[in-house]
């Protein structure tokens, strides 16, 4: 440890006295005398999820080896095969890259995604355990009308799954073109290839293991960049902030961010600001809207949700839950140090140069730790890290088709299409096999036609489905007697409609007006700022001619994007909806969606009574509170 | 979906055991719940509403919005210990009870005396 700090401290020297140069490494992902290093590390990720997927293959017999590893999955390995399933490269990336471009309102992100734990723990997990049995549609369909039941829960899981999955894909896609240089399309088509194989010959047996092997690594990975980013200030959290706060970069970035205002604050008020909320989450109304639905969507993910059927009983999935909020809330206070330490050594302007969100700055950060680009272990950490990222991709997609496959195959083919007549339990794997491999056809194809999507876009879209529709059934049918078939299918209806329905005349689409607006603005300006650089150039002083030059460069790609988009939108006014400016502010719509879910299972039994729904109560009620005779997933 | 089986689960939630149990279990899974979403709340809105608090350095450079943040955690991983700790003392154990004598073939039979 003591020997790489000391050459990470002239490492760092190093990249200082050569600052003017590090924009252009940033660019070139990895060098091409080290790519046969990156290919090497992910051949030996894969290998190792192949043989798991390879064992596990001769285990799965069954339905329920197929969809839950047959019950026999402990506490603490689904508690880690949570994590797994829900750290997504949306939250390892994009969150350390907010911390990095934004300082504290990317760290409440993470808040955000451990709290919606305490949710699933105190009301969800239990009873899901004791009602389920494969599918969310299950614990729907246990006292309401099956057919209806599963048709809509169905419809939702499909929904939740497609624009989360789409997510996974364009970030995996993007990823894995930025770091190997592989196209966009070839780059999902590996995902999906990868990941229909651990699915369809491993089922949820190599799933959770590839889930847990992935949750692993990443958690090592973190720990070894956070070891060694630490390290210098002899682990004192006052000491590295002060550190952070004090960069020149991190200061430039909030004079950036804030615009006009900067002006009158010093250096030190500047570094201090990215240590306080505001800088990306400007609407409040918005932040608490959001926070709604991470509490709550987190509740009603299908791929989540599914865990649960995998444990033996009520007290396992209890205890997967303290395992995953553990794993889950440590890895989330290490993104403090990745987003953080990424702004302080990579620096924010270099992080959002290699992509705008910010989702380079941990494998940067791996690679500036490690002794920069031109140095073996540098490149070797940026592999590990991208390795680790392509395995986060491929587990997660892998948990969402298998809960999509599962509805396709389970609800609708078993229980609805062949509904009253038996299905052998080959026929069922049969028709969980296939499933599997429409769903993930239809995945490769999604993810390719979705190129150039905003990926966190879709994962709020996905929470907010997952919040409005699937949270309020599954909790009602569980904790109020008087929910029936007509609740679940208009709260399934209304939430999904409502959710959907209000993103799209959100500010979340692009409107070529202001799009245009914006950069008629930038061409405008232009002029001015490029004297005032020339006159700057002119200055003989080798400081002001270097921020000069920084400025020119920067001025030219702005000037570039405002006439690209001029061109792009040239022929358009109004955005995909036929709308010039958004009709609905807030960017998440869960404020207003989630209630109108709840509305909806409410008015929606009240309206539709239900005689059988009503008696079988009794039934419902006992059993998730005893676990008495839990489903025959156990039982072999 | 219903498992075959002969439980009377009428019987069992009449029970004065079951009841307790489930009064008990309501009262803290709820109360626990909504004390855990008051206080996540409170981070969005102290962020959007009372940002000169939160702006208060404490520790060094650390501010108060910075460690409230990090409580958020605390009370998460505290929430869920404190409910495990519980349901695994007292409510698995009143749980258990009630199963073994609802799910036995005898257990109806007293029911039904009982009745």
């Amino acid at each position: 440890m003591k020997a790489t700090s000391k050459k990470w401290s002239a490492a760092a020297l190093l990249a200082v006295a050569t600052l003017g140069t590090r924009a252009a490494f940033a660019q070139t992902e990895i060098g091409a005398e080290y790519r046969w290093l990156t290919f090497l590390v992910f051949a030996v990720v894969i290998a190792i999820t192949m043989f798991v997927t390879y064992v596990a293959a001769k285990r799965v017999r069954s339905a329920s080896d197929f969809y839950t590893a047959g019950g026999g999955v402990s506490g603490f390995q689904n508690g880690w095969a949570i994590a797994g399933d829900y750290l997504s490269a949306a939250s390892f990336l994009g969150i350390a890259g907010l911390i990095s471009l934004y300082g504290y309102d990317g760290f409440m992100y993470s808040v955000g995604f451990l709290v919606a734990y305490i949710t699933v723990l105190l009301l969800i997990a239990e009873p899901c355990r004791n009602i389920g049995r494969y599918t969310l549609s299950d614990i729907l369909a246990y006292r309401n009308d099956p057919r209806k039941t599963r048709i809509v829960g169905a419809l939702s899981v499909f929904t939740v799954s497609t624009f989360y999955l789409t997510a996974q894909m364009v970030g995996g896609g993007v990823l894995v073109k930025t770091l190997l240089g592989i196209n966009y399309e070839t780059s999902v088509a590996c995902v999906g290839v990868l990941m229909l194989s651990y699915v369809l010959f491993g089922g949820m047996v190599a799933t959770t293991w590839v889930q847990i092997i992935k949750a692993v690594l990443l958690v090592s990975a973190s720990l070894v960049i956070v070891a060694l980013v630490w390290t210098p200030y002899g682990f004192s959290l006052p000491a590295f902030l002060q550190d952070v706060v004090s960069d020149p970069r991190v200061q430039a970035r909030v004079a950036v961010l804030l615009g006009d205002p900067a002006k009158s604050m010093s250096a030190a008020e500047l570094g201090q600001r990215f240590l306080e909320p505001g800088l990306y989450l400007k609407a409040p109304i918005d932040q608490i809207s959001l926070g709604l639905a991470l509490v709550f969507g987190t509740a009603g993910l299908p791929h989540i949700l599914m865990r649960f059927f995998t444990v033996r009983s009520a007290l396992q999935a209890r205890r997967s839950v303290v395992w995953a909020m553990v794993i889950i809330g440590g890895f989330y206070l290490l993104t403090l140090f990745l987003g953080f330490g990424a702004a302080k050594l990579v620096g924010p302007a270099d992080i959002a140069a290699v992509d705008a969100g910010g989702n380079m700055a941990a494998p940067l950060l791996a690679q500036f730790i490690g002794g920069g680009p031109n140095a073996f272990f540098g490149n070797f950490m940026l592999a590990f890290v991208s390795a680790v990222a392509f395995a986060t991709i491929v587990a997660v997609v892998a948990g969402l088709v298998l809960a999509s496959a599962s509805a396709l195959a389970h609800d609708l083919y078993v229980g609805v299409w062949r509904a009253g007549k038996t299905v052998t339990p080959q026929g069922q794997v049969k028709a969980a096999r296939v499933a599997t491999i429409i769903v993930g056809a239809m995945a490769i194809g999604i993810g390719i036609a979705a190129k150039g999507q905003n990926a966190a876009v879709l994962v709020g879209l996905a929470f907010a489905v997952a919040a409005s529709a699937n949270f309020p059934c599954v909790l009602l049918t569980l904790h109020w007697k008087r929910c029936n078939t007509g609740g679940i299918v208009a709260g399934m209806l209304i939430g999904t409609i409502a959710a959907v329905g209000l993103t799209l005349i959100s500010p979340n689409l692009t409107y070529p007006k202001a799009v245009k607006a914006a950069a008629h603005k930038v061409l405008d300006a232009a002029p001015a700022k490029r004297a005032a650089a020339s006159e700057a150039l002119a200055s003989g002083d080798a400081a002001t001619v270097g921020k000069a030059k920084k400025d020119l460069a920067t001025l030219d790609k702005a000037v570039a994007k405002a006439n690209a988009d001029l061109a792009k939108w040239a022929n358009d006014e109004t955005s995909f909806m036929g709308l010039e400016k958004p009709l609905f502010e807030l960017k998440n719509p869960g404020l207003i969606s989630i209630p109108l879910g709840f509305l909806g299972v409410i008015f929606g039994s009240l309206l539709m009574r239900d005689r059988r729904a009503e008696e079988m109560w009794n039934e419902v009620y006992a059993r998730q509170n005893t676990s008495l005779v839990v489903s025959k997933s156990v039982a072999h | 979906m219903a498992v075959p089986e002969a439980v009377d689960w009428d019987a069992l939630i009449r029970d004065p055991r079951f009841q307790s149990l489930h009064r008990r279990k309501s009262v803290f899974l709820w109360g626990l719940m909504a004390l855990s979403i008051a206080y996540y709340f409170l981070l969005p809105i102290g962020a959007a509403y009372f940002q000169d608090l939160f702006k208060i350095r404490v520790w060094g450079v650390i501010n108060v919005g910075l460690l409230f943040a990090l409580s958020q955690f605390v009370v998460a991983w505290v929430i869920a210990l404190v409910y495990s700790r519980k349901a695994s003392r007292d409510f698995d154990v009143m749980a258990a009870e009630l199963s073994a004598e609802f799910g036995s073939p005898g257990a109806q039979a007293r029911a039904g005396v009982e009745r």
